[in-house]
């Protein structure tokens, strides 16, 4: 835990009153102390390429009235720092007069331990390992060109401080353990990517040879990859496999249901409250308290406990993801969901692990019902267009389907298709569904804060695959 | 206010001498500051007022042939001689690589030309919100448009970078950005699109007039898409996206990527990558530009490259580390490009748009789905379709493909090239991709 006015010329009473004096006139706001410390150990052809430690910490400073957001913030915690601060947002809101929210739900829960991964794990062994993989994958033939492996590792300490004295604090430990592998056979070069991590320890990851299991993936990857022949380009039946995959449901769905551009009617979304989005046996939920994982948090970073919140119960819409502002505004409470990147942002109503629920059905029964189409088993990144629906996303190891039989590997090509109408292609619901291996990171409006993806395979009925073979 | 360069200086010099003291042999700093303040506005209120005052150290310490780097944002010297005690511990146990070094003292930059980069003006926030005003009063005018967010924002910037053969340089630069998105309805369908000017001094700033009417017209314009069957086609992307193909070029001839093999130009130096009427500069001299410096990001001299000469690839993007492995001098390119723009081709934009019966315009397209090492390219795209010269209808919800090597050679360019961001192109038109449609 931070002690954030040690070795400052102000103390804790003084920054409260500060706060308190800042708020009084507004409908809700914080001061937010953040310590974050980082690092990142990086191997990249047979050598460790870099090894660096941050150190940052800071404050921002948030005043909301009505539907507008004054934010300062600054790395200097200071007396004249936050009374600048203060000063800039009290100029801002001049105009405004707001009622002072104090409710804030408060919990016991905790779903990650309070260590720093950074320093459970020695560098020395750090660097070893990071050497052991290289050395794994490099026995693995002359067609291994490349070896990438790094770790990220960071711990987080947060203090909110409410208007009238209200504490509220957390510590986030996340951790990150990536390989990267080109291959290259008969003058044709192939990458394949894998890794894990969340919120413990760097072991917890890597204990008992885990770590070959890492490097054994991205092996099987790029080798799948060597094989790929052009990617077929139309509208067809798609298969997704369980986990990862389900950053479809993140892109197609999950942007378009958080409460700011539902409030502000920009989201394809914004109407169907309450109404049919997806097929019947398809339930969505957004989950901030599963245990140690990459999206979850203990409280928000407004200071709400998360939850479990259902997006889409058996195909029907029911809820969006809500931060105090937005929630405030639509007449209804915080999921949540409120969320930034640092001290320098302000926050944003963001998923935490998003996930559709199983069904009945055998991913065996999926394919064998598919004529043509493809089996997508791996993904890069996506991005989604709130407004219009659209949404992408990239194949990292895919196949098609023939017969209802898997065939040859495909090229990595891009899946488009339209949010609001997705869901309602989907024909079955699997019965095996899969956390993903705690590596994903979500952008929005430049903000990037770690999240989870959870899915069953899925079958498709109708989407466009983006590949050169007409 | 901005701090000054005494300010920044005195912390790097502690940074060096204390590194030295603990037994750094070489060492490299860069330290910072930004003050930025950003208005925003939505639907003609006010939404977001944000001010941010950041100062940062990025320190790297060598032992002989062994390196490793912090970066802190607290400039106290008790954290800072803590933060340098770990550099240097971690130092010691990292194990050694031939090619850490600190760049070689001869192409290291010997003085700093003002560019034109600050603009001491402030631009208050009442003046923002009235420029804003503007912006927002002019792309609502028309009753389809829904929805409309503008932003300004003003940032100051003073840096010093210094290394322990003694060099020193650093000097303040200003950015000011204004944007405008706007949101259409027609049947209950939304579409979105925006309007966004970069500048380096207040006054060279479009007209809020301008910003807000160019969002709209765009925003209406996409209104009503079709999705288009597959089919192999010509593909004309708008400015505002042409200039991703340099962007690619770029990370493809990086030093790194053609070192460590993962590039799909590895070996292609010297050799035809585009058709011969092409040439492609870099130049970091340009008075006012966006992407102008006056040294890289470790402090060589950076001067204007011809990176392709009639279609000919005659450099690669160098740094120091990178260099040693593939036994080249740096060329002032670690941090990347700096002004990076293609020369103007003959065509005018009406004449490519006619050089044949159809074609596929896009403006905008998403995901990232282009791949480095094997040049295969496949993203999200939405645009027009082209009929005679003519723009007759939107088009979304389809995907593009192709692979770069193939596509560079197919490149023709129009003559209107604009430099609006720090890498820019003129239209240009790719013959025969595949288009993923219905």
């Amino acid at each position: 835990m931070s002690n954030f006015f040690k070795e400052t010329d102000i103390d804790t009473s003084q920054a409260e009153a500060i706060v308190t004096e800042t708020l009084k006139n507004c409908d809700d706001g914080e001061l937010y102390l953040e310590n974050h410390k980082s690092e990142s150990i990086v191997l990249d052809d047979n050598k460790i390429k870099s090894s660096t430690y941050n150190s940052d910490q800071g404050y921002g400073f948030r005043a909301v009235t009505g539907e507008v957001v004054a934010y300062s913030h600054s790395n200097d915690i200071s007396k004249e720092s936050l009374r600048k601060s203060s000063e800039n947002l009290k100029d801002t809101l001049k105009s405004k007069k707001g009622t002072y929210n104090h409710e804030i739900p408060k919990t016991n829960s905790k779903y990650y331990e309070n260590i720093n991964p950074i320093e459970s794990k020695t560098f020395d062994s750090k660097i070893d390992l990071l050497n052991s993989v290289n050395n794994y994958l490099r026995s693995k033939g002359s067609i291994v060109n490349q070896v990438t492996a790094n770790f990220l590792g960071e711990h987080k300490s947060i203090e909110i401080i409410r208007s009238d004295n209200q504490v509220l604090k957390d510590d986030r430990p996340l951790v990150r353990f990536n390989v990267s592998v080109v291959l290259e056979k008969d003058g044709k070069k192939e990458t394949g990517v894998y890794g894990v991590g969340g919120r413990q320890s760097y072991d917890d990851y890597l204990k008992d040879g885990s770590w070959k299991d890492v490097c054994d993936e991205a092996f099987r990857i790029a080798n799948v990859n060597l094989e790929s022949k052009p990617a077929p380009a139309g509208e067809m039946k798609v298969v997704l496999g369980p986990g990862w995959p389900a950053i479809l449901i993140h892109e197609a769905i999950g942007h378009g249901l958080e409460g700011d551009f539902n409030r502000k009617k920009t989201s394809a979304f914004h109407s169907l409250m309450g109404q049919q989005v997806a097929s019947e046996g398809v339930t969505i939920v957004d989950d901030g308290t599963l245990h140690q994982r990459r999206g979850s948090l203990t409280i928000d970073d407004e200071g709400t406990p998360t939850e479990n919140t259902v997006l889409i119960e058996n195909g029907i819409l029911k809820n969006y993801m809500q931060d105090r502002l937005n929630a405030r505004l639509m007449g209804t409470k915080s999921t949540g969901s409120g969320r930034r990147e640092s001290y320098k942002h302000v926050v944003l109503p963001r998923m935490r692990n998003t996930m559709m629920l199983s069904g009945k059905y055998s991913q065996d029964e999926m394919i064998s019902s598919v004529d043509k189409g493809i089996f997508a088993v791996s993904f890069g990144g996506g991005q989604v267009d709130i407004t219009s629906g659209k949404f992408v996303f990239n194949c990292t190891e895919a196949y098609e389907i023939n017969n209802g039989k898997i065939g040859s590997p495909i090229k990595g090509a891009t899946l488009i298709g339209d949010g609001p109408s997705i869901l309602k292609e989907v024909s079955l619901v699997g019965n095996d569904m899969k956390l993903d291996p705690g590596i994903g990171t979500c952008g929005k409006a430049g903000q990037g804060v770690p999240v989870g993806v959870a899915q069953p395979s899925i079958l498709i009925n109708k989407m466009t695959v983006g590949g050169t073979k007409l | 206010m901005i701090r000054d360069q005494e300010f920044l200086k005195d912390i790097a010099s502690y940074c060096i001498e204390n590194s030295k003291k603990l037994g750094a042999t070489d060492v490299g700093v860069k330290v910072i500051h930004s003050v930025s303040e950003n208005v925003s506005f939505r639907n003609k209120k006010l939404d977001e007022s944000n001010r941010a005052d950041s100062f940062a150290v990025n320190l790297t310490t060598y032992i002989e042939k062994k390196k490793s780097s912090i970066n802190s944002s607290d400039l106290s010297k008790s954290n800072l001689e803590k933060l340098i005690e770990r550099c240097i511990d971690a130092t010691k146990i990292t194990p050694s690589d031939e090619n850490n070094s600190l760049p070689d003292k001869d192409l290291m930059s010997k003085e700093i030309r003002d560019l034109n980069l600050y603009d001491e003006t402030h631009y208050p926030n009442d003046k923002k919100i009235e420029f804003l005003k503007k912006v927002e009063e002019t792309a609502s005018t028309d009753e389809k448009i829904v929805n409309t967010e503008a932003g300004f924002t003003e940032n100051k910037n003073n840096f010093i970078l210094a290394n322990s053969n003694g060099f020193f340089g650093g000097y303040k630069t200003s950015n000011f950005s204004s944007s405008c998105v706007a949101v259409s309805r027609i049947n209950g369908a939304m579409e979105r699109d925006y309007e966004f000017g970069s500048t380096r001094f207040l006054e060279d700033m479009m007209e809020p007039e301008v910003i807000g009417k160019i969002a709209a017209d765009k925003a209406i314009k996409k209104l009503g898409p079709k999705k288009i069957k597959s089919e192999r086609i010509g593909v004309i992307f708008d400015k505002r996206i042409s200039k991703g193909i340099l962007s690619t070029l770029a990370s493809a001839i990086s030093a790194s990527a053609i070192a460590r093999g993962t590039s799909f130009l590895k070996d292609q130096i010297n050799s035809e990558v585009f058709p011969n009427s092409i040439n492609i500069i870099d130049d970091p001299k340009i008075e006012k530009g966006l992407g102008s410096q006056n040294f890289d990001s470790e402090g060589v001299e950076t001067n204007s490259l011809k990176l392709v000469e009639n279609g000919i690839l005659k450099n690669y993007l160098i740094d120091t580390y990178y260099g040693k492995k593939l036994n080249l001098k740096s060329n002032g390119r670690s941090g990347g490009t700096t002004n990076l723009y293609f020369e103007n081709g003959t065509l005018s934009f009406k004449d490519l748009l006619n050089s044949e019966k159809k074609f596929l315009y896009i403006t905008e397209t998403i995901g990232h789905g282009g791949n480095i090492i094997t040049g295969d390219y496949s993203v999200g795209a939405s645009g027009f379709m082209v009929e005679d010269g003519e723009l007759t209808y939107p088009v979304s919800e389809i995907t593009i493909a192709g692979n770069f090597k193939e596509m560079f050679k197919n490149i023709t360019l129009a003559n209107d090239l604009e430099m609006k961001y720090s890498t820019n192109a003129p239209t240009l038109l790719i013959n025969q991709m595949t288009v993923a449609g219905k």
